[in-house]
């Protein structure tokens, strides 16, 4: 634990000096959100009633909350950091020191995501207030603990997900595509662009079967209310089970790497 | 280490006296450079295919939206479903051409400050604008905008339109302008971060900006239309050559507008670029 706190402290320090360029994503983060949610305006003025059940408020605030999860949880770049330090051979250093690599990414990955928040505080803090009528009240007590043990599952599972995709670096030069083809999926399947549940009921429901939507949707979902109950106890087991799931793959990978690496020089 | 020597500020049309500037010589120049380019793309087949793969991914992504989106209305403002369809096609192959020609060396900008090489572009005998601006060449994206253009014409397919010749040639010609307006802003941002911002970064900001000119124009009431027309011509860059080929523009005021904000992109980059140089001292002596 004191090793942990160590490492997080250290992964502040040089995170800090990220924030410019922190402050910079989160800012340009918000124009496409700027731009759906223009276009949903659009949509509700010319058509009457709802959409799969989101009134105009609520999907407005809906996305509100995906800005707010997002910019809590999302990984920025611990991905090519991590490939960097297994191509540059720096992963060398942790097979004869007591750390484990997993661990030690992990607490500079809480880190960036401190420095990260405070760096978003401010545009997304203004978008949110400039739309501050739709941002509605946890439902419920329930809702709010809820909330925060998934949004902080949901922050470990972007990690897992993007900590397996930097693996590939023990296999191949260049993960930049790899990388997008998760972006991409994260993209479409975890909420981020329109809640699920307005797609057609057999896709959302084969959707919630990958461990995408418990990045943003579930989260978000269980804030709005949208998820509580028996629901919201299955889906908080399906996420812990994601998280486990996706651990144990990442350990081994691990492992298979290391079988095939070789550091060069010291 | 000595003080870093100031470059002076004419050095951007310094030739070498002996080889007499044309169009001749940088046509040859330029092929040389797809020669280059080409031959580096061969030595990474399989990354070739997979950014190939890549990119026809997240088209395939937007359109998947626009399906949802429908799912649930007939229409977004004035356009109806396969409108939009013909403005992401649009916007895609627009994005793509540019992407081909010139993003990563936009991208590479500031790289080239960084790590010295600015210094070797700027003593070879061409302009050097010409040279950060079109050195490589990303075959891919001639890929993409071709999967693109397709869209483009199966929507006009599925509109019942069939574009005249002088709708092509005028959707040509405001397709070059919308790649310079991509290529003049994406070239000022790189400009002006040469020391700020990484590239990484850049790249981001501009997918996030240019995800603008995929939303119908109708959409934006206000501020928001008025800086994303006349500031950041975004919905522009796009909407206006598919209202050319569908007959949807409200006046030819909108081509004039386009064609304008292309001239004045272009001009307010060249202005930041020249600044840029005089300020430039080199990283690396």
């Amino acid at each position: 634990m004191t090793t942990c706190w160590h490492i997080f402290n250290i992964g502040l320090q040089n995170t800090l000096s990220y924030r410019v360029n922190f402050f910079a994503r989160a800012l340009f983060n918000l124009i496409p959100l700027l731009a759906i949610v223009a276009m949903w305006r659009a949509i509700y003025a010319g058509k009457s009633g709802d959409v799969s059940g989101y009134i105009l408020a609520q999907m407005i605030s809906y996305y509100l909350l995906v800005t707010i999860v997002e910019s809590m949880t999302s990984v920025t770049e611990d991905d090519w950091q991590i490939a960097a330090e297994i191509k540059d051979g720096h992963i060398g250093q942790f097979l004869t020191r007591p750390i484990d690599y997993l661990h030690y990414r992990l607490c500079l990955f809480f880190s960036g995501r401190v420095v990260y928040t405070l760096a978003a505080t401010i545009p997304v803090g203004l978008f949110v207030y400039w739309h501050r009528e739709y941002l509605v009240r946890p439902h419920d007590g329930v809702a709010i603990a809820a909330f925060i043990l998934s949004l902080a599952l949901s922050a470990v599972l972007q990690f897992l997900l993007s900590y397996l995709i930097a693996m590939l670096a023990f296999w191949v030069l260049e993960i930049s595509t790899f990388v997008f083809i998760l972006l991409a999926c994260e993209r479409i399947a975890s909420g981020q662009m329109f809640p699920l549940d307005i797609l057609p009921s057999w896709l959302a429901q084969a959707v919630m079967w990958t461990p995408f939507p418990y990045c943003i949707f579930f989260p978000v979902s269980i804030y709005l209310g949208k998820i509580s109950g028996a629901a919201l106890v299955q889906g908080l087991i399906l996420q812990v089970l994601w998280v486990a799931t996706l651990y144990a793959l990442a350990r081994l990978v691990w492992r298979r790497g290391l079988k095939t690496y070789t550091v060069v020089g010291g | 280490m000595s003080e870093p020597v100031a470059i002076p500020a004419n050095v951007e049309s310094a030739t070498a006296p002996q080889a007499p500037p044309g169009w001749r010589r940088y046509a040859d120049v330029y092929a040389a450079l797809w020669r280059n380019s080409v031959t580096r793309e061969m030595g990474f087949q399989v990354n070739f295919f997979l950014w190939l793969f890549v990119e026809l991914l997240w088209f395939a992504l937007q359109l998947g939206f626009n399906s949802v989106i429908y799912l649930h209305t007939d229409s977004i403002g004035s356009w109806t479903k396969w409108e939009v369809v013909m403005l992401i096609g649009a916007s895609h192959f627009v994005q793509q051409l540019f992407q081909a020609l010139l993003l990563v060396n936009c991208a590479q900008l500031s790289e080239l400050v960084h790590t010295g090489r600015m210094d070797f572009m700027l003593l070879l005998p061409v302009n050097t604008r010409f040279l950060v601006s079109l050195r490589h060449v990303d075959l891919g994206g001639f890929i993409s905008a071709a999967s693109g253009l397709a869209v483009v014409f199966y929507a006009a397919h599925r509109l019942n339109v069939t574009p005249s010749l002088a709708q092509m040639l005028s959707f040509s010609l405001l397709c070059g302008a919308a790649i310079l307006i991509h290529y003049s802003l994406m070239f000022l941002m790189a400009t002006i971060s040469f020391w700020t911002v990484r590239a990484q970064g850049m790249v981001m900001a501009y997918y996030n900006l240019f995800s603008i000119a995929r939303i119908p124009d109708a959409a934006f009431r206000g501020a928001g239309r008025v800086i994303f027309t006349l500031a950041i011509p975004m919905l522009l860059v796009a909407s206006v050559p598919v209202k050319v080929l569908i007959d949807k523009l409200s006046s030819p005021a909108e081509i004039i507008l386009l064609l304008t904000m292309s001239a004045v992109t272009f001009l307010g980059s060249t202005l930041v670029w020249r600044r840029a140089l005089q300020r430039y001292s080199s990283a690396s002596s």
